[in-house]
């Protein structure tokens, strides 16, 4: 018989339409159905959500923090990729 | 009996299956097998409360005597009580609380889906705000059911029990008499006849599906809808009531 | 990170902190930050959990529907706050299951004012209105803590606690503007959590092995003592404004501090109800223990049927 704990899930809530799912928090389920069952009960007691996504925690990858630094800080140097930093001439509107 | 005194008595047996089962899953409260069922099972119970709730202030507001929910869900005597037996059988396991809850969704279900469209608007409007809830309740119940019947060996042994010995409640829920003929006339309540075959193909999908199956003859009981309760409503009552009871007439 | 040595590994750590930039769970941190967080957040997520048992009591006793429908809906909710904060451990790398094992064993401790029994209704209204007071001083400066995981639970702690107190008031607010009877039923419910409620906020600062430490690490943001003023300072008034009288000879007001004076805590009682004579440390334990113990068959069937369930989707 099986003593094991069961599995971790990661929750997603979209809390409107049109809105994307943000993650919410975890919980443990032993399959999907309770795992979103479960998500509904814990995570949407005060109508946070219209649609839910689990997923096993197991299942997620993850960049590496020590890695951080090649990973995501080239992208600071890249400042044109940003519109504020082209000139544009005062009296310009609708751009 | 008159229109009014039927429809008083059909809303009252209604509030009170829904008042009694809820309180039984509020006894659970902390007590779960783990702490995302223990929050699952008090979301029914506080559905159930809810429903309660806006049943028991249309009674009130049909008998029209100045009472109002809460004299009540708390100030009647237990054979003034009209909730089905199967409600307040005590939780035993959490098997036993999820087959009790289980054989009462399945009805509960059937029987909204038809009330929605009952002749009688508040009714109606109770019926299609709680067909949602009960929806939910039976799926998880549902799900459940399954897991139980087919997970271990112990876990289908003690649901299976289970089943059998709430089998003998099952009769009573489509129990009828002339608050329903009234009723049914002028197309305020839901023959329960009407669905009876469909409720237990419902229950037998998934207690097949769970491996589990209900017992080929069982003596039925029922009582629940005049007032004649098993022993254990007595105790439920007792502590349902004590704070209206011991400090009568008093607002909290 | 393998060039880095550990000096200057928790020099940059502690630089961090320093910027109130959070660290995330795979982050590196020393190891005693992660311990500190483990004990701290399990001890937090058991007492909402232990914290469950007193207000149960009057679940199926509470007075009309619309208490009994409020009553549940906070207990749900400590159930809900025991969760996130489980989550919160288990990014530490700490396992749920076995956390919780470390109370049944009576190893991790939970908030010592659960150990006190819950005697009366008016109780209900005593425990939302000074022990959840007392716990929000406590967890708004959490919200700031350093540790992500730890804050992010916090912040929606707080959210959904903010209807605990008020209607913890409410009820005693209720009971002390009614009958001689009720009013005299949240007076002696007054009497008996009044002190326990100081307690909660842990030991005199001078006794308090942790603080320092968790200040520099920005666990904690604010000592004992000065929440336990706090605490007073807020809720005297309220307690004179619905006529109930706090029980503390000592208690005046000091124009000078801004601040009132209180009486000294019986710290032998505090410790007695620490290390596990409360009057109810036992049934509190041996419920949840219970609780577990009667689950087992239920966990284990769920997951055999998921495992079975597997097993046929792939063949």
């Amino acid at each position: 018989m099986s003593k094991k704990e069961w599995p971790l899930w990661e929750v997603f809530i979209r809390s409107k339409q049109g809105l994307s799912h943000k993650h919410a928090g975890s919980l443990r389920a032993a399959d999907a159905e309770m795992a979103i069952n479960n998500a509904r009960d814990v995570y949407t007691r005060r109508s946070e959500g219209v649609s839910i996504w689990v997923v096993e925690s197991a299942n997620v990858v993850a960049s590496d923090p020590s890695e951080a630094g090649p990973l995501f800080e080239p992208a600071n140097s890249k400042a044109y990729r940003h519109p504020t930093f082209y000139d544009v001439p005062d009296g310009v509107s609708h751009m | 009996m008159t229109k009014q005194e039927a429809l008083f008595e059909y809303v009252l047996r209604k509030a009170d299956d829904t008042l009694i089962l809820g309180h039984r899953l509020s006894e659970w409260c902390g007590h779960g097998p783990v702490l995302e069922e223990d929050i699952a099972l008090t979301n029914l119970a506080l559905d159930l409360i809810g429903q309660a709730t806006e049943l028991y202030q249309y009674a009130a507001e049909v008998e029209n005597k100045g009472r109002n929910e809460d004299d009540l869900a708390f100030l009647r005597l237990e054979r003034e009580y009209k909730n089905v037996l199967l409600v307040e059988q005590t939780n035993g396991d959490f098997g036993k609380t999820i087959v009790r809850q289980f054989l009462f969704d399945h009805f509960q279900s059937l029987l909204y889906e038809r009330l929605m469209n009952s002749a009688d608007e508040q009714i109606a409007a109770i019926a299609e705000k709680s067909i949602k809830e009960v929806k939910y309740h039976l799926k998880h119940s549902s799900e459940w059911v399954i897991r139980l019947g087919d997970g271990t060996e112990e876990s289908h042994n003690r649901v299976q029990e289970s089943v059998t010995d709430l089998s003998r409640y099952i009769e009573e829920l489509f129990y009828q008499d002339e608050v329903d003929e009234i009723l049914i006339k002028e197309g305020i309540a839901a023959d329960t006849a009407s669905f009876k075959e469909e409720y237990y193909n419902n229950i037998n999908a998934v207690l097949s599906e769970a491996t589990l199956s209900l017992p080929e003859k069982m003596w039925q009981l029922d009582g629940g809808r005049k007032g004649v309760h098993s022993e254990h409503l007595g105790f439920l009552l007792a502590e349902l009531q004590y704070m209206q009871r011991t400090y009568p007439g008093m607002e909290w | 990170m393998k060039d880095l040595n550990i000096n200057e590994l928790d020099r940059k750590f502690q630089e961090k902190i320093d910027n109130e930039i959070k660290i995330e769970p795979k982050d590196y941190m020393p190891e005693a930050y992660r311990k500190t967080l483990i004990r701290q957040i399990s001890q937090h997520a058991h007492s909402e959990i232990v914290g469950q048992l007193p207000e149960g009591n009057w679940v199926t006793r509470a007075p009309n529907l619309r208490r009994k429908a409020v009553l549940l809906a906070k207990i749900q909710d400590e159930a809900g706050h025991g969760l996130y904060l489980y989550s919160a451990v288990e990014t530490l790398g700490a396992d749920r299951e076995e956390t919780i094992d470390d109370l049944h064993s009576g190893k991790a401790k939970y908030s010592s004012i659960f150990n006190y029994p819950s005697l009366t209704w008016a109780d209900m209204g005593m425990i939302g209105w000074l022990v959840d007071g007392a716990a929000i001083m406590n967890q708004v400066p959490l919200c700031r803590c350093s540790y992500g995981p730890y804050a992010r639970a916090m912040v929606r702690v707080c959210k959904e606690e903010s209807f605990h107190q008020r209607q913890g008031y409410e009820i005693v607010t209720k009971l002390a503007t009614g009958t001689p009877e009720q009013k005299e039923m949240a007076q002696e419910s007054l009497n008996r959590w009044w002190w326990p409620a100081l307690m909660m906020f842990g030991p005199s600062d001078a006794d308090s092995k942790h603080t320092a430490q968790s200040m520099k690490w920005k666990i904690k943001r604010h000592t004992n003592d000065e929440l336990r003023q706090q605490f007073v300072d807020v809720t005297v008034p309220q307690a004179e404004l619905i006529g109930l009288k706090v029980p503390d000879p000592d208690l005046k007001w000091n124009e000078e501090t801004g601040h009132y004076e209180f009486g000294e805590i019986n710290w032998n009682e505090f410790w007695q109800v620490v290390e596990g004579y409360g009057p109810c440390n036992k049934e509190r334990v041996d419920a949840r223990r219970k609780a577990k113990e009667d689950g087992a068959w239920v966990r284990e069937a769920a997951n055999a049927y998921a495992e079975k369930r597997a097993k046929r989707k792939a063949s």
